[in-house]
């Protein structure tokens, strides 16, 4: 899956955890500029990308996830292996 | 799709975001509605956001406030909108309390905190094992007593504290095995494993609540449901200190929103049982009593069997059973009468409804007749679109969603909890009973709701085909088979229905019928041969499957013939009505499509020049035919 897939598939998600049909994705968006997304709902989120893209993230690895580009790099890197 | 995900419920609509943005009029029953699919934690965050906006609106008006503090070990604050939402499904307005993470104590023994101050009118304590400490030596019987001790004592404060405080009824949850054994099963021989300390603790606390005005959560037996190595997801506990896999917080979400509205006392009464299908295998009104699937030795008998016991089991536990079925009554009885296998009996059945009626229809008469409301009702029907009709016409009624296999209806009945209670009564047990004596027998409701917008939302699809060889097994079998909607009931062997095929002064059709739900496969068959002069048709043949019934099929095959007739240069139809002993529902059918009676009903004409199809709610399709024109 290349990148631009992933921006994709990732889009609705998005969407969907945060209850915003706006929302468009850039790498360095992060909590900051997103209204829904602290720290309950990035548990939400992480769980609805592991499910969409069907891969689990290690415990490290969650906490290294703070903004769009990391996510996208991370399933770049995981769905790949 | 897991029983764990809500499979009970219809999916969400697609555009259930957009829906939950735009609620109007009647919030509260439209928050219901929107409640009531299978939803995803992410859709019960969102449907909670807009409820929470609609109360401070005041604007929940249908549905009963309530009041809710959790107090619990880790992060509850992502389970707090989920019950919100589920609450709603279950006829709850519930607004969520919680004590600040990991303040239970202090919050439920200070009279001044924000919950206290809410006046609660429940408080759950939700606490999983690792309230339980472990014992240095696990197998040091002293020790692992005190342990459990301790974790009780703890619960029971929290609990207590609130309701000395506010009066809330406490809801006490069981503790969730771990996922693992430390050694093997040796473990259930030491007091002091986990396994040994859950049980205990367990069974202690559900003891602890006898006698009180306490609840108790199972959420033990959530968990096995859910499957132990997926409810424990330790990553997510160590990350944020939550207490279990979020994709469980669904199903977990409705067992407490159940409690709850029993303790306010919405509890379902009364299951309302389909017959055909529902609870044995085939038709009755077609297959006759020797037909249909019922009994030990089949594994399709079996599992209607187990049907049966499970209604049963509940009756014996308070629930009143009701039938409604589109049959003839005599023809809908006769398995309660005579068949050898048949677990549940007339005297089972508080109010028994077989016709020819809409189902919400029959659902009204029914709820009337028990002197309940249809939302203490629940269906169990096998048709998916007698389901959606119900729900359409009386969102009220729950109707649980099947799985085609008979075999998993009893399970997926159960898993809905329609019937959860916060306690069981002598008179309870009585109630079943009570009611079927008191039930009357109801007439039948001669107005049945207007079913056009209905019909209309349907999406159905008509296709018409002459016979065919690839048609010719199911038309033979249908010839030979359909008895209830069966003009002449004329049968037919294959052979002699490879001749109509070719026969050019035959008229043959067979119809097929789509919706959204589906296809409903073949489901009327028509013959039409030359009559008594060369501008005259008679209908030899005209069945139909009684499941399409009520849905204008007849008036587009009508319409069909009609114009077939037409275009060969007829101008009149010649229907025969012969009379079987099992075909009395189309006593009328010529009647009703406008034709003149003849003689003594059994010779109906109609003209065919002057007949004006009717509006059909369908579209027609056309599929390897002539069109004659």
């Amino acid at each position: 899956m290349n990148r631009d897939e992933i921006f994709e598939r990732l889009t609705p998600v998005f969407h969907e955890v945060f209850d915003d049909d706006d929302i468009v994705l850039s790498d360095g968006m992060s909590a900051e500029d997103v209204d829904e997304w602290d720290s309950l709902s990035h548990i939400r989120l992480v769980v609805a990308v592991e499910e969409v893209f069907s891969l689990r993230f290690d415990s490290s690895e969650v906490v290294e996830l703070e903004n769009v580009g990391q996510f996208v790099g991370l399933i770049e890197l995981k769905s790949a292996g | 799709m897991a029983l764990t995900d809500l499979k009970w419920l219809p999916a969400p609509p697609a555009d259930f975001r957009h829906l939950c943005r735009n609620i109007g009029d009647d919030a509260g029953a439209v928050v219901r509605n929107l409640a009531s699919h299978a939803l995803d934690l992410n859709q019960l965050t969102t449907l909670a956001k807009a409820i929470n906006r609609l109360r401070s609106d005041g604007d929940l008006g249908s549905l009963t406030p309530m009041r809710l503090g959790v107090l619990g070990n880790g992060t509850t604050s992502l389970f707090g909108p989920a019950l919100t939402a589920t609450a709603a499904r279950h006829g709850l307005n519930l607004e969520i309390v919680e004590a600040p993470y990991d303040q239970a104590i202090q919050t439920a023994l200070d009279l001044a905190s924000e919950l206290n101050r809410a006046q609660p009118d429940a408080v759950l304590v939700a606490f999983d094992h690792r309230i339980i400490a472990t014992p240095d030596d696990v197998r040091d019987e002293a020790e692992s007593a005190a342990c459990v001790e301790a974790a009780l004592e703890k619960v029971h404060t929290i609990g207590r504290g609130v309701s000395v405080a506010t009066g809330a009824t406490v809801v006490y949850q069981t503790l969730v095995h771990p996922p693992t054994h430390l050694l093997g099963s040796y473990d259930r021989r030491m007091p002091g494993t986990p396994h040994t300390l859950v049980d205990r603790f367990n069974e202690k606390l559900i003891n602890s609540i006898d006698g009180t005005g306490d609840i108790l959560l199972d959420a033990g037996a959530i968990a096995e449901m859910v499957g132990l190595d997926t409810w424990h997801d330790i990553t997510r506990w160590h990350l944020a200190k939550i207490p279990f896999v979020q994709t469980a917080i669904p199903i977990y979400a409705d067992h407490v929103a159940r409690l709850l509205a029993a303790l306010a006392g919405k509890s379902r009464k009364c299951l309302v049982l389909d017959l055909d299908n529902t609870l044995w295998g085939g038709v009755i009104g077609d297959d006759g009593l020797a037909g249909i699937v019922l009994g030990e030795g089949d594994p399709v008998g079996e599992a209607f069997l187990d049907i049966q016991r499970t209604a049963l089991k509940l009756r014996a536990l308070g629930v009143i059973l009701a039938v409604s079925s589109k049959n003839e009554e005599a023809t809908a009885r006769l398995p309660f009468r005579e068949h050898p296998d048949m677990l549940i009996k007339e005297s089972d059945i508080a109010v028994f409804q077989a016709n020819w009626s809409d189902k919400a229809t029959n659902l009204e008469s029914i709820a009337g007749a028990l002197d309940i409301g249809v939302d203490a009702l629940v269906l169990l029907d096998d048709n998916p679109v007698e389901r959606a009709q119900v729900r359409a016409a009386l969102p009220q009624v729950a109707v649980p969603e099947l799985p085609d296999d008979p075999a998993l209806y009893s399970r997926t009945l159960l898993a809905a909890g329609y019937f959860e209670t916060v306690s069981v009564s002598a008179e309870d047990l009585l109630r079943a009973d009570d009611y079927t004596s008191r039930a009357k027998r109801i007439e039948l409701q001669g107005a049945s709701r207007d079913l056009t917008s209905y019909l209309a939302s349907l999406d159905m699809e008509i296709v018409f085909a002459p016979f065919d060889e690839t048609g010719r097994n199911r038309i033979a079998q249908l010839i030979n088979k359909s008895n209830q909607f069966n003009l002449t009931t004329r049968r037919y062997t294959q052979n002699e229905v490879a001749a109509l095929e070719t026969d050019p002064s035959i008229f043959t059709l067979q119809v097929r019928l789509r919706d959204r739900f589906g296809d409903n496969g073949m489901i009327s068959v028509i013959v039409c041969r030359p009559g008594s002069d060369d501008r005259e048709w008679e209908i030899d043949t005209w069945l139909m499957s009684c499941r399409v019934l009520g849905r204008g099929v007849e008036q587009a095959v009508l319409a069909e013939i009609v114009r077939n007739a037409n275009a060969t240069g007829c101008n009149r139809l010649r229907g025969l009505f012969i009379l079987s002993g099992r075909n009395e529902l189309v006593k009328d059918h010529y009647a009703k499509l406008g034709f003149a009676e003849q003689d003594d009903g059994s010779t109906w004409l109609l003209d065919t020049m002057a007949f004006k199809p009717a509006d059909v709610p369908m579209q027609v399709v056309h599929a390897g035919m002539d069109l004659g024109t």
